[in-house]
């Protein structure tokens, strides 16, 4: 494998790895207001997600980093294409992250059902915005032979930015309410398995969808073959919430993701801007990438930090790994949920 | 639209140096006061004092609120590069993007994992541990603030590149960008200086907090029998002081450094910064000037000048000239071209004469305001030492309240420093290199740097909308913290011997038979997950 298509392989672990992780914290903050009755369930979904949502958010940070430092014919043709979305998206990253700290500033309901709230709309436009500039670079966007983009503000937005979005949605909050079963006990627990057993084959459809476009643009057999294994999965991942068996449910979501994103990376390789105006303007890897030097230096640096990183936030984890349990029944005459 | 007569570049700029300066009024108090929380842990862990459990407490507790308005304010500096700047990103990739990769990959991951089981692992892992998450957090930090320097510095004095075929930088040599001397001047220089912001927001706050219990009644001087509190502040007070104090020397010592390099990298930055319009052998030092309004000629600029000064600045000794802002700039027209080329990726400025000199009042001033704020903040803690000495606590309104105000000094210094960097280095923004042979320089200039595709809408659209939501926060941030300030050390934090934090099982029951909820309780720095 060349440099270049191992560093491609490396920022769509990335890009995946970011999907599964904050994919959860995403879809907890989604369902706050659909399974959080009482506040005292709201705050036990928050804490499942307290300790690692900042940890998750930087394979974001990560995943565009590597992007701009393997491949910045890449990030200089996609952002600027797609401005407003990305804008949209950090808006919506921005409020939520200070709304996870803010919250605990004071013990007054209503402050603190604000930020619940700004924790809730934050993630749902982030997640669907990242969904939307994912479904755009993987399907076109209207790009000329620089790499400007044509037409406008909203040019880049369309039917695959919706799929995108919906997508990415549909993925989070299956995969929320799975690592809410999976984390905590009591009627949260209950509703969360519920959730997913009712939702989880209509959630996966925008995903399998738009990873099939991508696999009959321009898949292979061994890309087709991972389609298959995502479309399996969702089935396993069925049964096994029917069976209460949340950890393989778990695991079986999570296969979803990561067998639709091979598919995805997979079939677009090399390239990582399809033009919707002419195939001739795509960018490729080829085009889009830093000298063999850099890209070796690179290697180095990820070969030795990014398993010291999947080492320590494991073991985060890890110690974080016990079920959680709602506050105590005296507090649940606590406010309203309207408070 | 053509709103104020501004073009896309024009926004574009207003619009990164907003959100950078604002980034970075949260950035020095995180890395500051970060280090300064992981050396109170330190003390408690080795002493078992309170105060030194509530001085952690209370201060982490601020260090947390601003922290997470600096990752949220992060993450719009790590996409604005491809937003606004396409051109300038496809320019510098082959050096740039890996700085900010390492970055993320080698210091925020450490930073937010860290973090997040030190607010959530009181109680939970051991002390120890515990202990080393903070400084894993804190460590992150710094390290940050080095990669995005040495990407910083890079811009300023691009080295370890050659011209590659497509006639942009190709990177030959790593160890050369990490070890760029500017980079390592800037980078000691930026850490200095947030331990001069960490130092005077523990002064300010803690005089305030000692006056106001003194003013109530509260013994103030007994520093044994139980007041802990009043210990809390008082060490405040007095570490913040000393910190401060020696962060200004080491500042200035670390300016110094890098104002020698500048005379020799960037010697347009510093005569504007002097505003020294003619070479003079010995060159004064400015001290304070004034101009024709609105005019960036040279000869309308007056000042009041300490002889000899400026040649110490830039050689060391008190005779060596140094050349005026007229001589640098037709010898930069003579190298870099008297207009910029006619090539379309210039837009409207093709063809167009470039001026060399950067504004010369923003320049001029942000390097005063720098010094002179950060000279501000010494004296402020010379004054807090000398009035806390042997137990004493000030009443003095003015001296407490002036010094509470005065915690704004140092941020406005550090954002002084680098509008000055930042300003000064225009009309480029990659600096030719002046060691390496003309042809084989890379730079860029600001008006090429710009995302073609953009429309001025667009730019627009995100300006104001960052704008209202930095705002907003800003105020949020600003109200959070005041109460926090006023409330002082909470009851979690001042029972005399606290309950069950930090330590596994104070109680003698093992970690798992107390609920989450207990352990929520008495944990405050996360008391309402
Ligand atoms: C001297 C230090 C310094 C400078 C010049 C900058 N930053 Fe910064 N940045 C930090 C020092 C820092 C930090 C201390 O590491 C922060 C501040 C608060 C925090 O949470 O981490 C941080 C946070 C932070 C984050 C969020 C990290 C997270 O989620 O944990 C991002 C993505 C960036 N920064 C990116 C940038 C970019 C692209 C900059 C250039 C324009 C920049 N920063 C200037
Ligand atoms: C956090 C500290 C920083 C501050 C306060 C700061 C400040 C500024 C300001 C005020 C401007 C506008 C200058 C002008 O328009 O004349 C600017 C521009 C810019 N800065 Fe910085 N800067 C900082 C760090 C950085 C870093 C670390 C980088 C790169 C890694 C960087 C890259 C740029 C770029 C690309 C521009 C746009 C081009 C330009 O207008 O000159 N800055 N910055
Ligand atoms: C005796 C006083 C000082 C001197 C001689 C000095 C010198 C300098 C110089 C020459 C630069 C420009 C570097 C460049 O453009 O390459 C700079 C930048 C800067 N200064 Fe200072 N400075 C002093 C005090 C301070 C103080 C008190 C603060 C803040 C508390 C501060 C914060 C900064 C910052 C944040 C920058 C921009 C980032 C960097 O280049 O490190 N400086 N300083």
């Amino acid at each position: 494998m060349d440099l270049q298509t191992l560093w491609f392989a490396a920022v769509a672990v990335l890009w995946t790895g970011f999907l599964l992780l904050e994919g959860f914290d995403f879809g907890v903050a989604a369902l706050l207001p659909v399974l959080g009755r009482r506040t005292a369930d709201r705050h036990l979904m928050l804490r499942t997600i307290g300790p690692v949502w900042d940890g998750n958010e930087v394979w974001l940070i990560t995943a565009a980093g590597a992007v701009f430092a393997a491949f910045p014919g890449w990030y200089a043709t996609w952002l600027p294409a797609l401005y407003l979305p990305f804008v949209v998206v950090l808006l919506g990253l921005i409020v939520r992250a200070v709304a996870f700290e803010w919250r605990h500033s004071s013990h007054d309901p209503r402050w603190d059902a604000t930020w619940t709230r700004v924790i809730t709309g934050g993630s749902l436009v982030a997640a669907a915005g990242v969904g939307a500039a994912l479904g755009a670079t993987t399907l076109g966007l209207p790009i000329d032979a620089d790499g400007t983009r044509v037409g406008g503000a909203f040019a880049g937005l369309g039917w695959s930015s919706l799929l995108g979005a919906a997508a990415v949605l549909g993925f989070s909050v299956v995969h929320g309410a799975l690592f809410l079963a999976l984390k905590t006990d009591g009627p949260v627990r209950l509703r969360a398995r519920a959730f997913a057993l009712r939702w989880s084959p209509v959630a996966a459809l925008p995903l399998l969808a738009w990873a099939g476009l991508v696999q009959l643009r321009s898949g292979t057999t061994v890309t087709a073959v991972l389609w298959l294994v995502a479309a399996l999965a969702v089935v396993v991942t069925w049964t096994r919430v029917r069976l209460d068996r949340e950890g393989q449910a778990f695991a079986g979501w999570a296969t979803v993701l990561l067998a639709s994103a091979a598919t995805l990376f997979g079939s677009a390789h090399p390239v990582v801007v399809p033009s919707t105006i002419d195939p001739a303007f795509d960018v490729t890897i080829a085009q889009a990438s830093v000298s063999d030097y850099t890209l070796t230096v690179m290697t180095w640096v990820a070969a030795v930090g990014l398993p010291v990183v999947l080492a320590y936030q494991a073991w985060t984890y890890w110690v974080f790994r016990r079920r959680l349990t709602a506050e105590p029944e005296h507090d649940d005459s606590a406010e309203p949920v309207a408070a | 639209m053509d709103l104020l007569g501004m073009d896309t570049l024009d926004v574009a700029r207003w619009q990164f140096g907003i959100t950078t300066v604002y980034h970075f009024l949260m950035v020095p108090l995180t890395i500051g006061l970060g280090i300064l929380v992981a050396v109170m842990h330190t003390m408690w862990v080795r002493t078992g004092k309170p105060e030194w459990l509530r001085m952690t407490r209370f201060w982490g507790r601020v260090y947390l609120v601003n922290f997470v308005l600096g990752v949220a304010t992060g993450l719009v500096q790590e996409f604005q590069f491809g937003l606004a700047w396409s051109e300038y990103s496809r320019f510098v990739g082959d050096v740039f993007g890996s700085l900010l990769a390492m970055e993320a990959l080698l210091a925020f991951f450490l930073e937010s994992t860290f973090l997040g089981l030190w607010i959530f692992g009181w109680g939970r892992i051991p002390k120890k541990l515990h202990l080393a998450s903070l400084w894993a957090a804190v460590i992150g930090s710094i390290v940050s603030a080095y990669f995005i320097i040495a990407a910083n510095s890079w811009m300023q004095h691009p080295v370890g590149v050659v011209v590659g075929e497509d006639g942009r930088p190709q990177q030959v040599d790593f160890l050369a960008v990490l070890t760029n001397n500017t980079a390592l001047a800037a980078f000691t220089h930026a850490i200095v200086a947030a331990l001069v912001v960490a130092g005077a927001l523990l002064v300010g706050i803690g005089l305030y907090q000692l006056r106001k219990r003194k003013l109530a009644g509260a013994s103030t001087t007994d520093v044994s029998g139980g007041r802990v509190d009043d210990t809390v502040w008082r060490r405040s007070v007095r570490v913040g002081g000393w910190v401060s104090l020696a962060a200004f020397v080491l500042v200035a010592v670390t300016g110094d450094w890098q104002g020698k390099l500048m005379y020799h990298q960037q010697p347009l930055k510093m005569s504007s910064a002097e505003a020294l319009c003619e070479t003079e052998a010995p060159a004064p030092f400015s001290v304070f000037a004034w101009a024709k309004l609105g005019s960036n000629e040279c000869d309308d600029v007056h000042s009041y000048t300490i002889p000899g000064l400026l040649s110490f600045l830039a050689h060391g000794d008190f005779s060596s000239p140094v050349p005026g802002i007229e001589e640098l700039q037709e010898e930069y027209a003579a190298v870099y071209g008297e207009t910029y080329p006619d090539d379309p990726s210039f837009g409207e400025r093709a063809g167009e004469p470039v001026d060399y000199t950067p504004v010369l009042a923003a320049t001029y001033w942000s390097f005063r305001m720098m010094i002179g704020l950060g000279g501000v903040s010494a004296g402020v803690a010379a004054y807090a030492l000398w009035a806390t000495r042997r137990g004493r606590v000030p009443t003095s309104r003015i001296g407490v309240y002036g010094s509470l105000v005065a915690v704004g000094a140092p941020f406005a210094a550090n954002a002084a420093g680098w509008v000055f960097t930042e300003i000064g280095r225009q009309p480029f923004v990659v600096y030719p290199n002046p060691d390496v042979p003309v042809d084989e320089q890379v730079w860029f200039f600001t008006a090429q740097a710009v995302s073609p595709g953009v429309t001025v809408a667009e730019v627009w659209t995100s300006l104001i909308s960052l704008g209202l939501l930095y705002g907003a926060l800003a105020v949020v941030e600003l109200a959070i913290l005041v109460r926090l300030f006023r409330r002082g050390v909470t009851t979690g934090d001042t029972t005399p011997t606290p309950p069950a934090v930090g330590s596994t099982r104070t109680d003698g029951r093992s970690d798992d038979d107390r609920s989450d909820d207990e352990r929520a309780d008495d944990d405050v720095l996360s008391f309402a997950y």
